[in-house]
């Protein structure tokens, strides 16, 4: 790839450099507004007046916000588990069986979950649900509910991810490994499993994220005494701006930071490395 | 001959995949122990189909595969005692080339000393001893190749099956492996079923080759018998080079026969069991046509048999030998291939030269199909 | 006694179970709850129970279908309207998300191949993060005294912004359509810069060697190579913003007004402030509808994808 653009090099080059920084200007500039003011001594939040820690030592008494972080917690954790385990069915399901009744709807009803508005399906869940608690006493609507409707939304970004890499993976492996011997579900777990054990994890993230983050279908699904996180934080932010919410911003911009740089530099690594074992190996070594 | 069956049978065997083309079309082969045996023919001709459904991955529509007395119908490739080596090799990334070699014996639930034993065994054979503790991505293309090799054997099948071989590498590699894996092959004594599309390949490594078009066989042979006697044209063309003649049959002894095309006469050192008058095409390969800058003078020739006048329209340097095209005046261009036997020639044929080409009586097959 | 043997052995077979287990769970918790929003946009509310559509009393069965709710929603000015300003907006915000991440997928994926790793990482980012905060530090940027607001205001481009109507006063930026779009484009734009990067990245470069090849300058072959040859890329990533926004609640209700009608917001509150669960349930429905047609484009698409990639 040689910079290959639409114009004369060097405009092109300047023109390309300013688009991205830019870019990248927007995407970054609330979040360093957020971690900025979390510091910030005054009452007006807007208003700089000053360095302050005082809203981060709050925060461990603020018994909303640590219990709206432990429940979505604990929720993100099973969803993303549940999510997992659907998804990689599902992505089975489409990848290795080419024909079955009723596959178009099978994969509109996996694919729609990405798209359509939360509204939509935090409401019609709902509706199910307490239709179902009417006939047979529960499920009460909580934490149990809630996981339901993440779960749901997990599965389709889960099936995604887990599906790409199935359809990247050499069928070949997995013949050959039935050709030396190896019954069915032998084959998934000597094989298949190892191979694919990367895009899990990534979903298993992903769904984890998703879910902590959620906040319309939590609003929909929750009950008394089950409110997330973001609920916390919403509630808070629809009246105004509130310098808690900045504390608690930073620190979860600090976590999500220091990971996904972590695993980059991890991911980068192990790139390097194979492609050194590549180079190797052509020289004859 | 004795009684005794084919150590494989192929019975009358189809594969409709369904919605028009058949596969596999009714074929039936029997190969005996401990030959290396190639399918040839070019792609969607129903050879890695039939492979396939040897080692287990298709079942056939009808027909039946008998390995050593043995229905193989209804076993799942697990428990099949055949041993496939992958055109893409299929070694598991993750494990290293030991335990790759190792997997089908853990499988089968040997104990790891047996195991370790045998793997050594096999590193051993294939030359890979150093590599052992080797990824995959770690080793050039021959070497997985070997690794692969080894995999497959480890397990002492009764029948190896190669797809596609040499398919991964380049030439200079493809002849130093053709005869490697061949001497590997036939140390161990294992029969071996391979598929490919090249027909060097398939000459060089294999004992008998049947040649495959369109889901059926067309000929089963030794590779010469497949070279020299053609059974019909689509063969005769498929294989090597060759000059194929259209002609009627104008006489049929038991000794001889004699075919008019309609710019040339050949008589031929053979008789057939025709009819005269009947249709047949005479295949000549480029090698047993000779050129020369006069007119030949040999008794057939003498006659007005087995030669004919042109001029060189093309010809192709090779190095060792040098390929031309000789038009006739009728308008056919013979395709004659000369060894460079010396270093210069006086009279060599060059463009626009005119030349004689002849040919012996032993050097036609008559087709009839 | 042979057939339950035979059942019970394909119940336990791999691939029923492997396409059973998804596909009953979809079935029971995406579908059944869409049959059931329907069912209940036609029926009558009383108090806090459904009455059935389908009763029978005294032997006669009576079908009570109640299209009241869809007939307000026809009828009603403000529906429509609304229905038409979430369409709308949907669309401003796509356009402008292709607008300003066409150029950078474009831009990242003719980057040289070491820093392209970084760069997706640093796309990436953000969208690890939570959504929730990120749109609400956009509150914080175009109140008063904010980052953005003053810049906005020293660069006089309030007064443009006031001319077209998308702020209600000079100097004030939230809760207004500006405020709204501008959240939307910032809350989506990684939903369109993605897929098109994975498109463009993909891309064979000696296509547009070809082309220059051929006469075509740099301008012609992007437009006449470059930007085809993308298309799959800029459907995904136009219904991945497109459809959500559509919906889209949390935003318009911190960073929209009372200008910015979303259906979105009109659905919570008839849920969570009036309690009418059946006009919710009409809305949704109408909205259903609506996205019908690009949902049916964005499900060819994914299948159309998988079938390349295989």
């Amino acid at each position: 790839m040689s910079g290959r653009t639409l114009f004369g090099s060097g405009f092109a080059r300047g023109f390309s450099k300013a688009w991205l920084l830019g870019g990248f200007l927007f995407l970054y500039l609330p979040i360093v507004a957020l971690v900025i003011y979390s510091f910030n001594d005054s009452p007006i939040p807007n208003v700089w007046a000053g360095f302050t820690l005082k809203w981060y030592a709050a925060l461990p008494g603020d018994r909303e916000m640590i219990a709206g972080l432990w429940l979505s917690l604990k929720i993100a954790f099973f969803t993303a588990c549940g999510s997992v385990m659907l998804g990689t069915l599902a992505a089975f399901a489409l990848v290795k069986y080419k024909r079955f009744t009723g596959r178009t709807l099978f994969t509109g009803m996996v694919n729609a979950p990405l798209v359509m508005p939360e509204v939509i399906i935090g409401l019609s869940l709902l509706l199910m649900l307490v239709s179902v608690q009417r006939v047979l006493g529960f499920p009460e609507r909580g934490m149990l509910t809630i996981w339901l409707g993440h779960l749901l939304l997990g599965m389709a970004y889960a099936t995604v991810v887990v599906q790409a890499r199935l359809q990247d993976l050499n069928p070949q492996l997995e013949e050959a490994a039935m050709d030396l011997g190896a019954r069915p579900h032998q084959v998934f777990y000597l094989v298949t499993l190892p191979m694919i054990a990367q895009s899990l994890l990534s979903a298993w993230l992903l769904t984890f994220t998703l879910s902590l983050d959620d906040v319309v279908l939590s609003a929909f699904l929750s009950g008394p005494g089950a409110t997330t996180m973001p609920l916390v934080i919403f509630s808070r932010a629809r009246l105004g701006l509130n310098p808690s919410v900045n504390a608690v911003a930073t620190l979860i911009v600090l976590v999500v930071s220091v990971g996904v740089v972590l695993a980059s530099l991890a991911i980068a690594r192990a790139e390097r490395r194979r492609s050194q074992d590549l180079a190797a190996a052509a020289r004859g070594g | 001959m004795t009684a005794q069956p084919a150590f494989l049978q192929i019975q009358d065997v189809v594969k409709d995949f369904g919605g028009g083309a058949v596969a596999v079309n009714h074929v039936s082969i029997d190969i005996a122990k401990g030959e290396i045996f190639a399918l040839l023919g070019s792609s969607g001709c129903g050879k890695t189909t039939l492979l396939r459904m040897l080692a287990g991955f298709e079942t056939p529509t009808s027909g039946r595969i008998v390995l050593d007395g043995r229905d193989l119908a209804g076993l799942p490739p697990y428990e099949r005692p055949i041993n496939m080596m992958f055109q893409s090799y299929a070694l598991f990334p993750h494990l290293t080339v030991w335990e790759n070699i190792a997997f089908g014996l853990k499988r089968d639930g040997m104990p790891p000393d047996k195991t370790a034993e045998r793997v050594e065994a096999m590193l051993k054979l294939v030359q890979l001893g150093k590599f052992a503790k080797r990824k995959p991505h770690q080793l050039s293309g021959g070497q997985q190749q070997r690794v692969a090799l080894a995999r497959s054997l480890a397990k002492r099948p009764q029948l190896l099956l190669l797809d596609e071989p040499l398919g991964a590498l380049d030439k200079k590699l493809r002849e130093e492996t053709q005869i490697e894996l061949v001497n590997i092959i036939e140390e161990v004594g294992v029969t071996c079923v391979m598929v490919t599309h090249d027909q060097e390949e398939a000459m060089t490594m294999a004992s008998r080759i049947a040649i495959m078009s369109e889901g059926k066989v067309l000929q089963v042979g030794p590779p010469a018998d497949i070279y020299e006697t053609p059974a019909t044209r689509f063969v005769a063309d498929f294989i090597g080079n060759v000059n194929l003649m259209d002609g009627t049959l104008a006489e049929d002894e038991a000794d001889h026969c004699v075919v008019d095309c309609e710019d040339l006469r050949h008589y031929v050192g053979h008789g057939i069991t025709g009819t005269r008058g009947m249709a047949v095409t005479v295949a000549v390969r480029p090698e047993k046509i000779h050129l020369s800058a006069h007119a030949p003078s040999n008794e057939d020739q003498a006659h007005g048999f087995n030669r004919a006048k042109g001029v060189v329209k093309n010809l192709s340097y090779f190095g060792s030998y040098t390929v031309y095209h000789l038009e006739l005046p009728s308008g056919r261009v013979l395709k004659i291939s000369q060894n460079n036997t010396q270093r210069h020639r006086e009279h060599e044929p060059t463009w626009g030269s005119e030349a004689w080409a002849h040919w012996s009586r032993q050097s036609q097959v008559v087709l009839t199909q | 006694m042979n057939t339950l043997r035979k059942l019970v052995a394909w119940l336990l077979r791999g691939r029923t179970a492997v396409i059973g287990v998804p596909y009953l769970w979809l079935l029971a918790f995406f579908l059944l709850p869409f049959l059931i929003v329907f069912r209940i946009s036609v029926s009558e509310m009383e108090g806090v129970v459904f009455k059935d559509v389908l009763t029978l009393t005294d032997g006669v069965l009576e079908l009570t279908v109640k299209l009241s709710n869809y007939v307000f929603i026809t009828q009603d000015d403000l529906y429509f309207k609304t229905y038409l300003s979430s369409i709308r907006y949907a669309a401003i915000t796509t356009l402008l998300c292709l607008v300003i991440g066409y150029p950078f997928a474009y831009f990242m994926a003719r980057a040289k191949a070491t820093i392209q790793p970084a760069l997706l990482m640093l796309v990436m980012l953000p969208f690890w993060t939570s959504f929730l905060l990120r749109v609400y530090a956009w509150k914080g940027l175009l109140t008063e005294h904010g980052w953005v607001s003053e810049l906005l205001i020293a660069l006089k481009v309030d007064h443009v912004l006031l001319a077209m109507g998308v702020i209600p006063a000079l100097g004030k930026f939230m809760n207004s359509p500006f405020s709204l779009v501008l959240g939307m484009v910032y809350t989506y734009l990684p939903f369109m810069i993605l897929p098109l990067y994975g498109n463009l990245a993909k891309m064979d470069l000696r296509l547009l060697e070809a082309a220059a090849d051929l006469g075509a300058t740099p301008w012609t072959a992007f437009w006449k190579v470059t930007v085809p040859l993308s298309k799959a890329g800029i459907i995904a990533g136009s219904m991945l913003v497109f459809i959500p926004c559509i919906g889209e609640f949390v935003i318009p209700e911190l960073l929209g007004g009372p200008q910015t009608l979303m259906i979105g917001r009109v659905l919570w509150d008839e849920f969570f402030s009036n309690n009418d669960w059946p006009m919710a349930s009409s809305v949704a429905v109408v909205m259903i509808l609506l996205i019908i047609v690009p949902l049916a484009i964005f499900n060819r698409y994914q299948a159309q994808a998988q079938e390349q990639r295989r």
